[in-house]
């Protein structure tokens, strides 16, 4: 009895999570432009998705700042990251608290603080000030991410190097980053999912002169509901589905790895 | 040596200055001004900003955003609790599973989500359509509280759903174990000893709903409708639409008011709750 209890309401929750993606996806492949009528199969949704240049250029915009703010901010992020390494710990405290604020500040603030501070600048609204806010909250889970891992280097191995006289570009380039090269990497994939997935503050920075897919989606479903949007918010779910997916077997993969080795 | 590398934290502590708390500064700075904001010698001190601010309509929006939040929080607590423990008292793999169901519509992107709901409740939807057919008559099912409330529990269930989830899986079985063989009640087991346990989760996850549910607008916007205003709206508006900027920013500064209030109540009332605990 209370188990069924029990499973009637996880069911009911994962419904109420996926209920509106599948109805969003079966609508996306009907003909018919009214949602109450089913009047067939079909792909012309998708057919006009690919036609729509607003949409098209909103994906330009997306995927060349998520590109270039997650670059940017990483390297960045790594050099203050190994920098807080080095420093005395007052100062490592100081910034590494001031680094939590764009994380912990909801965008909304962060967003709107921004676009004054340009407007008081008298800065062009456009892609570069959509650039320079993504590298901003992008610099700082770059540094959530890699500090940690730097902290696990014994300081030991830097002093031992030290005292071979090798300089600090090679201690850099052959102690410091292969040791995190990892979480490089995982900070750079957290800048740029934050990156693709921005609205809040991509929508106060970028003006009228740029947009991004987020923006795009809200100004198209303020007008109302659009059959192509189905088709869009259908293609990117199965993205997500088939990146999950992959994710998923190159960990199980890796842990499959560990396990063969530690019986050897 | 190590002096060396000062040089870039301290220009990162510039960058961290100027482009977050400068910004900051700058938007209580201007809720505080009377005048062009490009012509310094024009500006004077006022209050007036702030007195629009809570002229009766807008402070009518900002209690209504607050009890929004509230209303989206208590429901997200009472779905979400429960759901924790359950999977929380699962067998690992099928733990695992669940969080990953769990958290997959997360990863999609967030207007899609609160889209996908105007198409679910609209006149044409399908729930709509179902009640229609049996011979109900249609319902407005959103632009209204009920929309919003829903769009916002969907959007940040999870958020509950997680903190709880982690600390009842960090609870020492040993606990559980030791109250059991001293004969507690599963009843009791859960109020005297996962419960209390649990609170911390629960406060966070409370933070996690709350500043979102407080700062959103995209769900008023696209579940309320246009007439629908929330404080996020309003702020919005100002901005955005108005080019209002020292009205804007002073609803903004009591915005941020009101988070670090809610914030500071919260952790006054945890740190009751674990004193009382570990009684």
């Amino acid at each position: 009895m209370v188990k069924t209890v029990k499973k009637i309401s996880i069911g009911l929750v994962m419904l109420f999570l996926y209920l509106p993606i599948i109805v969003l996806m079966i609508y996306s492949f009907n003909s018919s432009e009214f949602l109450g009528v089913w009047e067939g199969f079909s792909f012309k949704w998708y057919a006009e998705l690919v036609r729509n240049a607003e949409l098209k250029e909103a994906l330009y915009y997306t995927i060349s700042i998520a590109v270039l703010a997650t670059i940017i901010a990483t390297i960045i992020g790594v050099f203050v990251s190994v920098g807080l390494y080095y420093s005395s710990s007052k100062l490592k405290k100081a910034v590494t608290t001031a680094n939590y604020l764009p994380i912990v500040n909801p965008d909304l603030i962060t967003g709107i603080s921004l676009m004054i501070f340009f407007v008081i600048l008298r800065i062009r609204f456009g892609f570069s000030t959509m650039l320079l806010a993504h590298i901003i909250f992008d610099v700082a889970y770059v540094i959530v991410v890699v500090l940690p891992k730097l902290m696990h280097i014994d300081f030991a191995q830097i002093e031992a190097a030290m005292d071979l006289g090798a300089k600090r570009i090679t201690i850099l380039f052959k102690i410091i980053l292969p040791q995190i090269k990892q979480g490089i990497l995982a900070g750079a994939l957290l800048a740029f999912t934050m990156s693709i997935d921005d609205f809040v503050i991509s929508f106060f920075t970028a003006g009228n002169r740029a947009t991004n897919l987020s923006i795009s989606i809200y100004s198209m479903a303020r007008r109302g509901i659009k059959p192509y949007v189905n088709a869009l918010a259908t293609l990117m779910f199965v993205g997500i589905i088939l990146l999950i997916l992959l994710i998923n077997k190159i960990n199980n993969e890796k842990e499959e790895k560990g396990r063969l080795l530690n019986y050897e | 040596m190590s002096k060396k590398y000062n040089g870039i934290v301290i220009f990162y502590g510039v960058w961290v200055l100027i482009l977050i708390i400068l910004p900051l500064l700058i938007v209580f700075a201007i809720s505080f001004i009377d005048g062009d904001i490009y012509d310094l010698s024009s500006v004077s001190f006022t209050l007036d900003n702030y007195k629009q601010a809570f002229s009766k309509n807008y402070f009518g929006v900002m209690t209504k955003s607050i009890w929004m939040a509230l209303e989206c929080n208590i429901i997200c607590f009472l779905i979400g609790y429960p759901i924790a423990y359950i999977i929380s008292e699962m067998k690992s793999k099928n733990r695992n599973i669940m969080v990953l169901l769990l958290l997959a519509p997360m990863w999609s992107n967030f207007l899609l989500r609160t889209y996908s709901w105007m198409v679910v409740l609209g006149n044409n939807g399908p729930i709509n359509s179902l009640l229609k057919s049996i011979g109900v008559g249609s319902v407005q099912l959103m632009y209204n509280d009920f929309g919003v409330i829903l769009g916002m529990v969907y959007n940040f269930l999870p958020f509950m759903i997680l903190p709880i989830y982690l600390s009842l899986t960090r609870i020492d079985s040993g606990l559980v174990e030791a109250a059991k063989d001293l004969g507690a009640t599963n009843k009791n087991v859960f109020f005297r000893v996962k419960f209390p346990l649990s609170i911390p989760g629960v406060f966070s996850g409370t933070t996690l709903v709350f500043l979102p549910a407080i700062t959103s607008f995209v769900i008023s916007r696209l579940l309320g409708g246009g007439q629908y205003i929330l404080i996020g709206n309003l702020i919005e508006h100002k901005l955005v639409v108005q080019q209002e900027w020292q009205v804007g920013s002073a609803i903004a500064v009591v915005l941020m008011i009101i988070l670090l209030a809610f914030l500071a109540v919260l952790r006054k009332v945890a740190r009751n709750k674990l004193e009382l605990s570990l009684w």
